[in-house]
């Protein structure tokens, strides 16, 4: 009964708001076009003009300068004007909703809008109330989703183990609270991973998770144990003392990724953060910074995802 | 306004007798004077041709927020043929002190619509902490008292409030739900809001306040009603409660009877309820509790708000929705195979006598408190067939049966369509 | 409508540039019919530098009306642009729409000493200012809604074909 929202009526991607439900020919077509824009990104001239003329606007209601700028670097590779709003610090403290934010910025013809939210099923919303020529990108919201994380994630994923179906992947972390999780899930078991492991104490995973088709670990040795790829969460700083969690030592101690516990992985295995970091707490600096991390590469090819995702969605009307 | 009036050709349905059968009614002085054959020199004003129809006794709603005006939501209650109307004490203010009571008496009174019958605060401002006058709000008219969804965080509070009402012998009702397990919580801590990264309220927010309220009731002796039961182990409980004697009732919102956390879908805000939308499980396990009789009443929950309420992340709306028009065909809807005059138990005979009212009837004698409605038709639920307020309805756009035709007060037609 | 071989033209092709394309001149496809003519020029005229590929689909002028194609190929020049001499490689040429997206893509990529072009067929049309260096021959489609294109069959060789237009005018 209820159409998927993210999906024109020709079943083109209108907006991308999370991986849950998004067919897989959607998810390779943003990963194949992607492969061309790190071709791109590669050259002298590192831009395209292709979004020529149009607007993005990056409407965080909740600060993160990591993710604004990737999307504005390749919001501007693509040639687009880049207005950047931190709505955190302006119309929202003067009482006006969401929705009259975001129909304001409409009507200054807007092409796109990347929005971050602290509430889950905010662009949801947001998209809900565009006309068809407005597309809305999923910068995160809550714990719901951060679809171009998991994208760009299964885009490393590819780049160096080519195929999916061959794959044991383990999710490390406060899944509980993480969007990045949720979208890494969805994507992995779309493109049918056969095994995604969720590896967390009891307070960190959420209840039911099994139904997103993952199997649910809560000691890290047996976890790891011959996963091709670790993709680790970051675990917030005021979630390390309290109810869920006793200390951040305590935590390294169970959960943390040295090169002893990645040694129960298989030689070769990936290392992944979505970052920042917190080293000592869920990751071992010499993991980190060690042969198996794709970390770096994962932040170069979030702007070829990036990328792709923008030039796919300005291409759909 | 005619006084006496004539039905005709209707199926009379009786939930108090459980008979079923097609006769005349006539109505007199409020009252229903004559079954079949009129009374001596009886004379109608006005006449109804009820046939087709179905005459059943007005219905009865535990759980109906008036919202800024009291006047459309008891035009709802009346295109819904709800009769009598119980108000949670959750207004603004809370009906904390007799004066807002006695005033929402005499302005209900002077509409002279549906009957509404103000629970009181059980605690002042329902801040949880100081026994509200509970003799004196008795006496300016209250018929129960409750802290409406502001759940007690303070057991001794609790048992206290427990122990007080039932020294009066006054009616509590009480929303079982922990505070601190449903702190942050929107939606129930299940499948979905793990899916859509939604903060979890689980079951054992209500199943733990479920059997803390039966000790305490065990303890003290107090009459208590349990509103609104979600979960599937809370029927459970109650279940238990009654097989060992205790005087407990319970009954659950028409929407969870329904509904399940899947309907919440892309983020439907006006799946956003209280208590939560739990699973297809615990909504099954609702079903049978109506049907086996552990849980005694269906209540609309009402809860008309502006659409601004729900035009915000799922998270961020205010929960509640608009019922009183969607409460007989729900009603219908679960019927199934089960005879009418069964069906219609839940939102009749029983919620009157948890408002220690008496037992509507279609008896010669009984007053003529009245709903008359077409089983047949269906209608579809949206802003232009619904007279409340509020449109915030998980069912906007579904096609309902039964629709409302008459609805009579004391004896006088108050709504007809 | 007869269309010609398209081996044969190839063959003309070739032997039209020999003389005037040298090893070092780098070639480069356009995708996808461009992209196999120059792979089978690339062993014709014995050039000694790796040929280049180049997918245009993000300097197409219709993108606003008909978006991404779903197949964009990487592009790769795998040698530096800046003071070659290059030869664009086409399999059809007709609005000159391609090829000035070739051009604008090729100098993102660096500063060429000089650039030709080179296409199996001109079928006219032209509605842009762009005139080739080396043609296999000349064809007259009159239908202007009608697509000529190339194919490559299971056994490497290349056939021209005709469509109606579904997608656009290339």
């Amino acid at each position: 009964m209820q159409r998927n929202p993210q999906l024109g009526p020709k079943g083109e991607l209108s907006h991308l708001l999370t991986i849950d439900g998004l067919p897989k020919d959607i998810l390779l077509q943003i990963l194949d076009t992607a492969r061309s824009f790190v071709s791109v990104t590669e050259r002298d001239v590192k831009k395209v003009p292709l979004l020529r003329g149009k607007s993005v606007f990056n409407l965080f209601f909740e600060p993160s300068t990591r993710t604004r700028t990737t999307f504005e670097i390749a919001a501007k590779r693509l040639s687009a004007d880049v207005i950047n709003l931190n709505v955190a610090t302006s119309s929202q403290t003067k009482g006006e909703t969401l929705l009259d934010t975001v129909a304001n910025l409409a009507a200054m013809n807007a092409d796109m809008f990347v929005v971050r939210h602290a509430s889950s099923g905010a662009p949801h919303l947001i998209a809900r109330h565009m006309g068809p020529e407005i597309h809305v990108i999923n910068a995160g919201d809550g714990r719901h989703a951060h679809p171009t994380q998991g994208l760009l994630d299964v885009y490393t994923i590819r780049h160096y183990k080519e195929d999916f179906t061959r794959l044991t992947v383990a999710v490390v972390g406060d899944v509980l609270h993480s969007r990045v999780a949720r979208s890494e899930i969805h994507a992995l078991t779309t493109l049918g991973v056969p095994e995604v492991r969720v590896i967390g104490p009891r307070t960190l995973i959420p209840r039911d998770i099994e139904k997103l088709g993952v199997r649910v670990f809560h000691d890290m040795d047996r976890g790891l144990d011959g996963v091709d790829v670790v993709m680790m969460l970051r675990l917030q700083n005021e979630r390390m003392n309290g109810a869920l969690l006793p200390s951040a030592n305590e935590y390294f101690r169970s959960y943390g990724l040295t090169p002893e516990r990645l040694a129960k992985a298989k030689p070769g295995a990936l290392v992944m953060h979505p970052g920042p970091m917190n080293r000592g707490v869920e990751i071992d600096s010499a993991v980190a910074d060690g042969p198996q991390s794709v970390i770096l590469h994962q932040v170069t090819f979030g702007i070829a995802v990036r990328m792709a995702v923008m030039a796919i969605l300005a291409g759909n009307g | 306004m005619a006084d006496r009036v004539k039905i005709s050709g209707g199926r009379l349905v009786d939930p108090a007798s459980g008979s079923e059968r097609v006769a005349d009614l006539y109505i007199a002085d409020g009252r229903i004077v004559g079954v079949d054959t009129a009374p001596a020199g009886f004379e109608a004003q006005a006449g109804i041709d009820a046939s087709g129809m179905v005459v059943c006794p007005g219905l009865v709603d535990l759980a109906v927020r008036l919202g800024s005006s009291l006047e459309s939501e008891l035009g709802a209650a009346l295109a819904g043929g709800v009769t009598s109307v119980a108000c949670p004490p959750d207004m603004d203010p809370p009906l904390d002190e007799p004066g807002l009571v006695e005033m929402l008496a005499r302005r209900a009174e002077s509409l002279a619509l549906s009957h509404v019958y103000p629970v009181g605060a059980l605690t002042q401002g329902l801040a949880g902490s100081r026994l509200a006058e509970m003799n004196e709000l008795a006496e300016a008219g209250c018929v129960a008292f409750s802290q409406a969804d502001e759940a007690l965080a303070d057991n001794t509070v609790l048992l206290r409030a427990l122990q007080y009402a039932a020294t009066f012998d006054l009616p509590v009702w009480l929303r079982p739900q922990d505070a601190s397990l449903a702190r942050h919580g929107v939606a129930h801590d299940g499948e979905i809001a793990t899916r859509l990264g939604l903060p979890g309220i689980p079951a054992l927010a209500e199943t733990i306040a479920v059997s803390t309220i039966l000790l305490m009731v065990a303890e003290t002796g107090a009459r208590v009603h349990l509103c609104r039961l979600s979960a599937g182990e809370s029927v459970d409980l109650v279940r238990d409660a009654k097989a060992r004697g205790l005087t407990v009732t319970c009954d659950v919102s028409a929407h969870h009877v329904h509904l399940s956390e899947m309907d919440i879908g892309y983020f439907d805000a006006h799946c956003r309820l209280t208590p939560p939308l739990r699973s297809l499980r615990d909504r099954d396990a609702l079903v049978r509790g109506l049907a086996d009789g552990t849980i005694d009443a269906v209540c609309s929950d009402h809860c008309p708000m502006a659409e601004d309420g729900k035009e915000v992340p799922f998270g961020e709306a205010t929960p509640g929705a608009t019922g009183l028009e969607l409460l007989l065909p729900l009603t219908l809807r679960w019927g199934g195979s089960a005879d009418l005059a069964s069906t219609l138990r839940p939102v009749t005979i029983a919620p009157a006598r948890i408002l220690g009212l008496p037992q509507p009837s279609l008896e010669l004698g009984a007053p003529a408190d009245l709903c008359i409605f077409d089983p047949a038709a269906w209608w579809r639920v949206g802003p232009e067939t619904l007279r409340s307020r509020g449109r915030n309805t998980p069912f906007s756009g579904y096609e309902v049966q039964g629709r409302v035709r008459y609805t009579l007060v004391g004896g006088r037609i108050v709504f007809e369509q | 409508m007869r269309l010609p071989e398209a081996e044969g033209l190839l063959a003309d092709l070739a032997s039209r540039m020999r003389a005037e394309v040298g090893p070092e001149t780098g070639l480069v496809g356009i995708h996808t019919g461009g992209v196999w003519v120059a792979q089978r020029l690339h062993g014709l005229l014995g050039s000694t530098v790796p040929m280049g590929t180049i997918d245009i689909a993000f300097y197409r002028d219709d993108f606003a009306r008909r978006g991404l194609k779903p197949d964009v190929r990487p592009s790769a020049l795998p040698f530096d642009v800046n003071g070659r001499d290059i030869v664009l490689v086409d399999d059809v040429l007709y609005t000159g729409r391609t090829v000035r997206a070739a051009l604008n893509m090729l100098f993102d990529y660096g500063r060429p000493g000089r650039v030709r072009l080179a296409a199996l067929v001109d079928r006219g049309g032209r509605q842009l200012p762009i005139c080739p260096d080396f043609v296999g021959g000349f064809l007259t489609v009159p239908n202007e809604h009608a697509m000529l294109l190339l194919r490559r069959t299971d056994s490497g060789s290349l056939e021209l074909a005709m469509e109606e237009d579904v997608g656009g005018a290339a």
